[in-house]
């Protein structure tokens, strides 16, 4: 015998009210939604279909999902993609040391005039980044307004030079990534609680105890974001490497620039960009992991 | 930037009033719409089209008579957009405007249309980059004239069916006054493309100041006393033909054993520690900044500057004992260009033998003209005063009017057809990426 456990209830009809509330979330997600598509979606799958690809530039190019492109890629610049991740670490070291002292300085005691700190640190970027970049090649040319100076005055050598060297290339990096890095130490540093602090020291903690046990914890969640926000730029450039650098200098950047520009070999280039972001894809991740990936959200 | 309105400017009024999607880009891109069922089939449509042009314009194409005498009928329009190489074109420093290139101001007083000149190109590599994407979707460069090296870059702009085929009758003067080194090249059977701009050798230039003792070979670039202070080109022409004649190779006959050898000469300068960069066009300011002192250098960028500019007068342009490689840079009309007419009738302008000679006055490079020549010779005969001397010096230099024995150590470039290009730039291209 048959029995309905459950009693019979009337149809309920859902408010058309109701379900179009539902709706809106999606109505409101649809611009970016729209956007994220035909500005990366499509795009990234256009460059994958690109690096699977053989032909050349003149005869045009065939699908033919080549996969050797990717390890023709990577045998062929390993060094050089490991000296871009070596350089970047190096640009986001020295660049977290000289945005600390700064972002600190100017949340704690820039007082009424913290904007205008922030505006300054921002003036120069109003100029285009190639530029200025450009400016610095002339700057430190070898006889330029410092080292043509310093050897008339005897004391440098009449060969001493810093353009075509990794030193030029990596200061240049620092120097345009460094607005990256002290915006969110800044911001971090800036909504610390200031109560915070003097009641470690009225619990007799030392200036620098103070700093160590409650400010840098505190301020993590801006170190993590501008660790990320310097170094992700950093791997990929390539104009302070071709502008400033010389022999021995290249960076990732100038590998795919030439793969695209001068060789017009498309499938490696692209091959060679996707190796490229699936590198600073798994590093952001594990770093997120190690971190914990909710300090992202906070800076 | 393009400073005509769009109202005025034919190519926007040909772009607006002329198909600009052919029918395989229709199919094409419905294929992509279509396909968008199954992600390989995506994969699979996104191509790059290269299609090389085997036949050249059909009728009423771009290039083809018919297309021709429409242009002409609305005649030659009132302005060009010229881009050059650095240092390529005749200065006049004491005048302000347009009068301060001479030649230019003459073709537009007599002709009343306007120049916009531009020495934007550094190296023929990024400089077609920075164009094929125009080219490739059918769309107007900006620029009427562009002056390209005879490398790939040209031969594959050629084979695409980038460049606009030149009218026979819009060159009298070429016809009458190029020489014989100029018609019909290998590069470009019968002229069909280009008209050559001006032609120059690939050699060593270097300051005094710095570097003494005769230069006579590319080793003397290795010498540690330079390191730091020394540069070559990063282009593969000019880099491995350079060293395959180094090393006792005709580059016009090498095989890829003779790159490969080429290519381990050119390593020894990475190798050294001594290199300052591989360069383009940019080493011409590092060595005007005195950041190098010994550098490889197009012939007229340091003839020019020394005789020219007093600041430069302890530069020195020499070529290697073993011999040079000489380049011929060709003036060219890019697809969709706003006054191909204009173009054409500049282009032909310059092979008047008196224009000509203004050139080659000024930026000592060899000339296209050889009556332009002879002008050169009477004015230095002729000349008086502080000019004097300059004009001598380029009336008998070789690097300008060479002696047969001197042009027997002067070489092409090689010409590379279809596989060779890959492996060309498989062996060269690394070399200046390290």
């Amino acid at each position: 015998m048959e029995r309905h456990l459950q009693p019979d209830l009337p149809d309920v009809e859902v408010p058309e009210r109701r379900k179009k509330r539902a709706r809106a979330p999606y109505g409101l997600a649809a611009p970016a939604l729209v956007w994220l598509f035909v500005l990366f979606v499509i795009p990234m799958i256009a460059m994958v279909s690109l690096s699977l690809q053989t032909g050349n530039s003149l005869e045009g190019f065939r699908q033919t999902f080549r996969f050797a492109n990717y390890t023709d890629a990577l045998s062929q610049n390993g060094d050089i993609i490991l000296r871009s991740l070596r350089n970047a670490a190096i640009v986001t070291g020295v660049a977290l040391l000289l945005a600390y002292p700064v972002a600190y300085w100017i949340a704690f005691y820039g007082g009424k005039f913290k904007n205008v700190f922030l505006f300054l640190l921002l003036l120069p970027f109003f100029i285009s980044f190639v530029i200025r970049t450009v400016a610095w090649s002339f700057i430190l040319s070898d006889n330029g307004i410092i080292f043509g100076t310093l050897k008339t005055l005897g004391v440098l050598p009449d060969s001493y030079r810093v353009l075509g060297t990794t030193f030029a290339v990596i200061a240049g990096i620092t120097y345009n990534l460094l607005p990256f890095t002290i915006l969110p130490l800044y911001v971090s540093l800036e909504q610390i609680d200031r109560r915070l602090v003097e009641a470690a020291k009225d619990l007799y903690a030392s200036k620098r105890k103070a700093f160590t046990n409650v400010v840098l914890p505190l301020s993590m969640p801006g170190i993590f974001a501008a660790v990320l926000l310097t170094s992700i730029p950093a791997i990929g450039d390539y104009v302070n490497a071709s502008v400033l650098g010389g022999p021995g200098t290249t960076m990732i950047g100038n590998v795919i620039q030439s793969e695209f520009l001068r060789d017009r070999n498309y499938p490696e280039a692209t091959a060679l960009a996707i190796v490229l972001m699936g590198i600073m894809l798994v590093g952001a991740i594990i770093y997120a992991r190690l971190l914990g990936t909710e300090r992202i959200t906070e800076a | 930037m393009n400073d005509r309105s769009p109202w005025t400017d034919p190519s926007w009024i040909r772009g607006m009033t002329q198909r600009r999607m052919s029918r395989r880009d229709l199919i094409r891109n419905a294929a992509v719409g279509a396909g968008a069922i199954g992600i390989s089939s995506i994969l699979a449509a996104c191509g790059v089209s290269g299609e090389a042009q085997t036949t050249g314009p059909t009728a009423g194409e771009e290039g083809s008579a018919q297309w021709w005498a429409d242009m002409k009928a609305q005649g030659p329009g009132d302005h060009i957009n010229f881009t050059n190489w650095p240092a390529y074109i005749d200065r006049d420093f004491s005048v302000d405007g347009p009068g301060s290139r001479p030649s230019l101001y003459a073709f537009t007083q007599s002709t009343g249309i306007d120049v916009t000149y531009r020495a934007d190109i550094n190296s023929n590599e990024d400089f077609y980059a920075a164009i094929r994407p125009a080219l490739e979707s059918g769309q107007d460069t900006g620029h009427d004239i562009i002056v390209m090296s005879n490398f790939q870059e040209l031969s594959e702009m050629i084979a695409l069916g980038y460049l606009i085929e030149l009218d026979p009758e819009l060159h009298p003067n070429f016809d009458q006054y190029a020489g014989k080194n100029f018609v019909d090249p290998v590069f470009d059977p019968g002229n069909k493309y280009t008209m050559a701009w001006q032609s120059g050798i690939t050699g060593i230039g270097y300051n005094t100041n710095y570097v003494d003792g005769p230069i006579t070979s590319l080793d003397d670039l290795l010498n540690p006393k330079y390191a730091g202070h020394m540069a070559m080109f990063n282009n593969s022409p000019d880099a491995g033909c350079s060293a395959m004649i180094h090393l006792g190779i005709a580059p016009e006959t090498s095989t890829p054993d003779d790159w490969q050898k080429a290519a381990e000469y050119l390593q020894k300068f990475n190798d050294s520690g001594g290199l300052r960069g591989w360069m383009d066009q940019s080493y011409l300011t590092a060595i005007e900044n005195e950041d190098l002192w010994i550098t490889m250098a197009w012939s007229g960028d340091i003839l020019n500057d020394k005789l020219y500019f007093p600041e430069y007068a302890t530069f020195e342009f020499t070529i290697p004992d073993a011999g040079a490689v000489i380049f011929i840079d060709n003036g060219c009309i890019p697809n969709k260009a706003a006054n191909p007419v204009g173009a054409e009738m500049l282009m032909d302008w310059y092979y008047d033998p008196k224009y000509a000679a203004m050139l080659t006055e000024w930026n000592a490079y060899f000339t296209p003209v050889p009556d332009g020549g002879e002008i050169v010779q009477a004015d230095a005969a002729a000349a008086k005063g502080a000019n004097k001397e300059v004009l001598q010096t380029i009336a008998s230099s070789p690097y300008v009017f060479p002696t047969t024995e001197f042009a027997q150590k002067l070489h092409n470039y090689r010409v590379l057809e279809g596989d060779e290009v890959q492996t060309w730039n498989d062996i060269f291209n690394p070399i200046f990426l390290t």
